[in-house]
Order: C-alpha cells, then sequence, then structure tokens
C-alpha cells in the first residue's frame, strides 16, 4: 500500500468521525478521527464534522455544447457538477451536431480534459439514432470506441417499435446500455403540462400521464422478449410506478431513474405560466410525486439523475407554451435530495446508494465505498449550512430553476475527484 | 363605483359585485349606440393600443369603436401569424409597445397566458380580448350582460354551452362567470371535445344533446375549428353537425323561452343551423351591441378608476 499523500480529516462517515488516507487518486485508510493525530507533512483537508459522501454519479445531464454554448457548455457544466458534489456525469446526445459520430463525442472528452483535466469527468452518451431522427441507426461500435458509455434518443423519443428493438439488440455488441426516454410521441401530442387540472385550468395542451406509461409498457416487453436491459429515463408517473415494480418482480431487466423535482414538486409549480416550472415529462399530480416516493425508497426506482437541462434567461422569460422545456439540476441537486431526508423519506444510505453506487453499477463508473482502495471521490456536504439560491451562486450558466429564490438547507462544502480538491467553497 | 383591478386577464379576477358594476354601467353606455351623437369625452386624451397578434375583426371592431365612444384615441399593432410562427420575440415586441406609453393595451394572442406575461411587463393596464385556449373574459362578460338584460334574475337559470369545450376560450371564462352569477351551468360535447378534467368544473356533463337540452333556459353555441377533425377528434364535420348542430328538434326540449347565443364567427350548418341563428329566439346581434357597451364599461373603469401602479 503506498504512502498517504493527503488527508480529509474529522468527516462524518457512517455515524462516526473519520480521517480519511489518500495517495494516488486512491483511499488507503480509514481511521476514526482523531485530533492529536500528527500528519506532519500531509496536505489536509478538514472537514469539521460535515458529512462524507461519495462523489455523485449524474447519468443524465444535458451540456450544450458543441452548438448552443450560450446555454451552457462542457466547461461551465463541469464547474456546476463539481460545485453540486459530482465526481461523474454523462451527457446526452441531443448537441447540435448531435453526438452520433466519434468526432463529437472526441470534441466532448477533449474540452472537458482541457477545462476539468482533474475532474469531475464527462462520459459523453452516444445517439441511438443518427440524428436523432429514429429512422437509422447510429455507429454504435463508433461511438463506444470514442468513448460514450452509454446510448439514447433522450429528448427525441424513437416511436419506430421496429428500429427501437434493433438499437437494443444491437447495442449489446459494444456492450452499451440503452436509456430510453419514456414518452409515447403520438400520445403526448404536444402537450405542455400534465392533463388534466392545470391544462384545464391554463388552457394548454395537455400531457396525458400514459404518454409515459406507454412507453414504458412497450419498453418493458421488448426488454422482457429480448431479455437485453433496458434504462428508463426520468420517470415521473404513478402507472409507470406500478409497471416497472411488476416487470421487476417478474425479472424482467429493466431499471429507471427519476429527478428530485418529480419527488418535490406537482403541476401547481405550473400555475401563473410558471416557466421554470417547464420541464418534460411535465411536473405531475401530488399522487404522482408520493408514489416516486415511495418507489425510489424502495428501489423500484433505481437511481437518481438531476436531467440538468440548462436555458438562457431569455429563453424562458416567455409565454408559456413557447418556453423550452427543461430545469438547470446539477448546482441544487444534492441540496434537494438532502430535504427529501429532513423530511424522512429517504436517508443517507439511499442518498449513498441512488446518487452513488447504483449508477456506477448500471454505467461501469467507479465508485467510492469508503475503504481502502476506492477512488478517492469525496463529496464533503455540511448539512447545517442553509443558503438561498440566487443565479450568482449557481455555477451553471442556467438560471432556470423552481427553486431559485427559496432557502435549501446543507451545501456542498468541497469537492475531491481522485484526492485532488476541485472545488471547495470559499 | 369602485374599481381596484390593474388588469384584467381572466374571469377569476372579478368578483361578483365587480360583474355587476360592469353591467350597471354598461346599460348606461349601451343606451347612447340610441343617441344622434354617439360619444362622450370621458376618456379624452387617453390612448388605448389594441394588439391583436391573433385575426380577429369582431372583438378588434368592438373594441375600437368602445374607446372612440368614450373619445379615446386608439392605436392598431398588428402582428401577421407568420412572424410569430418564426418565433417573434413577445418580450421585444412588449418593450416596443411601453416605449410608446399607452393607458391600456387591449391583447388577443394566440398563446395562452400571453396577457399574464404582458401584464407583468408593461406598466398599463391589460385587457385580455383572448389568448389561445385559456381565457376570453370580456366575450364572458357581454354574454352575461346579454342575458342579464332580458332576464329578470340569474338564479334558477339554465345555461348550457354546446360545442368543442377543450379548445374553448369563450366556453372556460363564460363558466367562471356564469358560476359566479348562480347559474346552472351544463355542457354538451363528445367526449373527444371535453377537458380530461372536465368533472371538476361546475358543471353537468354531457355527451347527448338530446339530454343536455332539456329544460334549459339559454344556449351557447361554440365554434368548432374544422380543422379539428384532422386531428382525430372527429370522424367529420357531416357526422358532428348531424348530431351536435343546434337544430329545431333540439329546440323542442328546452324552456319555450329559451336564448340562443353564439360568439361569432359562426359556422352556419355546422354548430347551429342557419335558420335559428337568424330566429326571434337568438341573441346573437345583441351578443354583438352588448359587446361594445361592456367594453366601453370596462375601459370607462381601467381609465378612470383602477389604482395607478
Ligand atoms: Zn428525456
Amino acid at each position: 500500500m503506498s504512502a498517504p499523500e493527503c488527508a480529509v480529516r474529522n468527516g462524518r462517515w457512517r455515524d462516526r468521525l473519520v480521517d480519511v488516507f489518500i495517495a494516488r487518486g486512491h483511499i488507503v485508510d480509514l481511521l476514526p478521527a482523531d485530533p492529536s493525530r500528527d500528519l506532519g507533512h500531509l496536505d489536509c483537508i478538514d472537514a469539521h464534522g460535515a458529512l462524507l459522501l461519495p462523489g455523485l454519479i449524474d447519468a443524465h445531464t444535458h451540456l450544450r455544447e458543441p452548438g448552443q454554448e450560450y446555454k451552457e457548455d462542457i466547461a461551465s457544466g463541469l464547474q456546476a457538477a463539481a460545485q453540486g458534489g459530482f465526481s461523474h456525469i454523462m451527457c446526452m446526445a441531443n448537441t447540435d451536431p448531435v453526438n452520433d459520430c466519434a468526432p463529437v463525442t472526441e470534441f466532448q472528452l477533449h474540452k472537458a480534459s482541457a477545462t476539468h483535466p482533474h475532474g469531475p469527468f464527462l462520459h459523453p452518451v452516444g445517439a441511438l439514432s443518427k440524428g436523432l431522427s429514429g429512422k437509422e441507426l447510429a455507429p454504435f461500435f463508433e461511438l463506444a470506441e470514442a468513448g460514450c458509455v452509454a446510448l439514447s434518443n433522450d429528448g427525441i423519443p424513437v416511436a419506430d417499435n421496429h428500429l427501437f428493438r434493433r438499437a437494443v439488440e444491437y447495442s449489446t455488441g459494444p456492450g452499451l446500455p440503452v436509456i430510453d426516454h419514456c414518452e409515447d410521441p403520438g400520445f403526448s401530442a404536444h402537450g405542455v403540462v400534465n392533463e388534466g387540472l392545470i391544462s384545464d385550468a391554463l388552457g394548454l395542451p395537455g400531457q396525458p400521464s400514459i404518454a409515459e406509461a406507454m412507453q414504458v409498457s412497450r419498453d418493458i416487453l421488448v426488454a422482457r422478449y429480448l431479455q437485453i436491459p433496458i434504462h428508463l429515463a426520468h420517470i415521473s408517473t404513478r402507472e409507470s410506478v406500478e409497471l416497472i415494480a411488476r416487470a421487476k418482480q417478474d425479472g424482467v431487466p429493466v431499471t429507471a431513474e427519476t429527478c428530485p423535482h418529480y419527488l418535490l414538486w406537482d403541476q401547481e409549480c405550473v400555475r401563473g405560466y410558471n416557466t421554470l416550472a417547464k420541464v418534460n415529462p411535465p411536473l405531475r399530480t401530488r399522487d404522482d410525486v408520493l408514489s416516486l416516493r415511495q418507489a425510489v425508497s424502495e428501489g423500484v426506482i433505481d437511481i437518481l439523475v438531476t436531467d440538468h437541462a440548462p436555458h438562457a434567461d431569455f429563453e424562458k422569460d416567455a409565454p408559456f407554451a413557447q418556453a423550452p422545456n427543461g430545469i438547470s439540476g446539477l448546482d441544487t441537486a444534492l441540496s434537494l435530495t438532502w430535504s427529501l431526508i429532513l423530511d424522512q423519506i429517504l436517508g443517507i444510505k439511499d442518498l449513498c446508494r441512488l446518487w452513488s453506487f447504483a449508477p456506477a453499477s448500471l454505467f461501469s463508473l467507479p465508485v467510492n465505498e469508503f475503504c481502502a482502495g476506492s477512488p478517492a471521490d469525496i463529496c464533503i456536504f455540511n448539512p447545517d449550512d442553509s443558503w438561498t439560491v440566487q443565479a450568482k451562486d449557481l455555477a451553471s450558466k442556467g438560471k432556470n430553476t423552481p427553486s431559485m429564490g427559496q432557502r435549501l438547507s446543507g451545501r456542498v462544502q468541497a469537492m475531491m475527484v481522485q484526492g485532488r480538491l476541485v472545488y471547495a467553497r470559499e | 363605483m369602485h374599481w381596484a383591478h390593474s388588469h384584467l386577464l381572466t374571469v377569476s379576477d372579478l368578483s361578483a359585485d365587480d360583474i355587476h358594476t360592469v353591467f350597471e354601467l354598461a346599460e348606461r353606455f349601451a343606451e347612447m349606440a340610441h343617441r344622434p351623437v354617439k360619444k362622450a369625452p370621458a376618456l379624452k386624451g387617453k390612448s388605448v393600443v389594441l394588439f391583436f397578434a391573433e385575426p380577429s375583426t369582431r372583438t378588434k371592431t368592438s373594441f375600437d369603436i368602445a374607446a372612440k365612444r368614450l373619445s379615446a384615441d386608439t392605436f392598431s399593432l398588428a402582428q401577421s401569424g407568420s412572424s410569430l410562427q418564426k418565433g417573434e420575440n413577445i418580450k421585444d415586441t412588449a418593450l416596443t409597445l411601453q416605449a410608446m406609453h399607452p393607458d391600456a393595451l387591449v391583447i388577443r394572442h394566440t398563446v395562452s397566458g400571453a396577457a399574464q406575461y404582458l401584464s407583468r411587463i408593461l406598466s398599463c393596464n391589460v385587457i385580455n380580448a383572448g389568448d389561445g385556449w385559456h381565457a376570453h373574459p370580456t366575450q364572458a362578460l357581454l354574454d352575461g350582460f346579454c342575458l342579464h338584460q332580458v332576464w329578470s334574475s340569474f338564479a334558477q337559470r339554465t345555461l348550457l354551452l354546446l360545442g368543442d369545450i377543450a379548445h374553448s376560450r369563450v366556453a372556460r371564462s363564460d363558466v367562471e362567470l356564469f358560476h359566479k352569477l348562480g347559474v346552472q351551468l351544463r355542457v354538451c360535447a363528445p367526449r373527444t371535445l371535453l377537458p380530461r378534467g372536465i368533472d371538476n368544473w361546475p358543471v353537468q356533463v354531457f355527451t347527448d344533446p338530446v339530454q343536455a337540452c332539456s329544460g334549459v333556459d339559454a344556449i351557447q353555441c361554440l365554434r368548432l375549428q374544422l380543422e379539428r377533425q384532422d386531428s382525430g377528434l372527429l370522424p367529420s364535420i357531416r357526422e358532428y353537425a348531424q348530431v351536435y348542430a343546434l337544430r329545431p328538434a333540439l329546440l323542442q326540449l328546452t324552456q319555450p323561452e329559451v336564448k340562443i347565443l353564439h360568439p361569432g364567427p359562426m359556422n352556419r350548418g355546422v354548430e347551429i343551423e342557419s335558420s335559428l341563428a337568424d330566429s326571434s329566439k337568438s341573441l346573437v346581434l345583441s351578443q354583438v351591441s352588448a359587446g361594445v357597451a361592456v367594453r366601453m364599461a370596462l375601459l370607462y373603469l381601467f381609465l378612470t378608476q383602477s389604482p395607478k401602479e
């Protein structure tokens, strides 16, 4: 075992105060904290009793580069990730041009390593179909070799069942998991809010909750028929949860994710045409929120993701139907999740599973299990630090979050990736 | 007379008292239409911008006449459908309007919430003349005023809204207004043209016009957008007309003194049989006159009584 090069002192891990010793980017030892211990020459960070969490993994972000750098670029997105406690993030392919070939993947990886050589690390998700058109398969082997870790048509769901089946089959060649955006595009029919009370009151086209469940059903049938895993993106409804729970009981290889916003907010947030709460799938009913909370705590939903979708202020400052979908999520994800812990909906163990251990195993990414040999990806999180969300505090260029101006409890104090400090709050 | 509102965005902004204030004032202004000189100086020196981003001759003319009868100056700002489709930025349009310092802005827009959006940016009074599927409060007020003129009271009265409810801002605003006035409400349409959450509305819901018409005191026929059949909501216009058009056989089932309304423009033969539109039971032309009087009342209230920000 190498001699330690640095240490994180006085961090809380599993209800104990510990000192973590690190060398060559990995944890070499974990000892009960001892203030009298002489660490002499070691580079030390004092966590002052704050919580230590494994580096978070976000399997679903949109970084907008190439093509829409005014909304976000890889540098600002990775900065937001660092500030949010993430050590690895996966970016979706709906850039311009679409990430459907090696040069785009390589460009993204190059930008990431040029601006954030020590992390957080970027893992591109390749397109499922060329140009996301849903007509022809993208070159999966080429994308895998260039560095993609998964495949998805996210943003534009694949309506053609045959093509989707072929994509799932072909993805086993390079061994990349398929992530599906669950929305039957014919059935959702341009709905911009959840169909029901809110669409009625605001006179906006509604998106029925079962437009999602229909695609979820299809994916479950395909996964069962082919016996190939499919990962279901940003689940938002009770119907979907019920389908997934039953499929899992039956041994169908599906996994699923949801986002903090579907666990916290319902369609009422949209009243007054609040475009900051405009997101796809739309915010649903309180009943859906409650169902999702249960699904997350019981493991029916496997992982949490941000679906970080940054937009420029002027784009959200528009009549509701004309504003783009999306909530900027990287900066606030952990504080929002913490509110679920304060409400006793989740525990800290769940948090580690949902944001780190489970996504790492789903997408074969490294994970810190706080034992010797683990990568030293450590998020130092102070649960007592409450803060009011203000545009200037978000590293993302996207300030589009319904929590703007709200007071949140708990904040990332520092972020370490592979033993290096990549963010520290002044 | 007391008017505490800066904007009229939806009927929900108004109390039943507010609605009666509008009716009382409209009654006085309606009388002006019969004078040789149809002009009063009440709003002299005030400027009203008519911003119609969706074509509408009828409502625009009504506001224009209403403003001019009270001696306000009106300015029209057209925005063609095509430039909207090109993604013209409503914020820039709003700021341009603001720079002209109007006292009131009347807006018609294809996008739900457009009026509310402008009311947040502009410092003048904003009056919603119809936004998307959302609201058309002045239409509801004129429908209410029209029936107020023929009925002694709204109590014990039943109004049926017949036609496309789901995509109708008139239906949404009428339901809110007549509910506030204590009218019993019914709606009738094929299920494809009823909103999903209709059970939460304060209305009785029908899909069979024969049942729906039975015993009602008034029927508001709603315009059918003829392209609805292309979107799979209807098998054909012909079948719709055969079942859902207001026709003499349905009128047999109503109260004998039944009143027929239509916010216009009408598709004769589609949602209403032509002879009925012209019959003595029809209030369609009274609605037009009521529209001018109600809009005069509103402009008067907003430009002389409303709190300045
Ligand atoms: Zn998506």
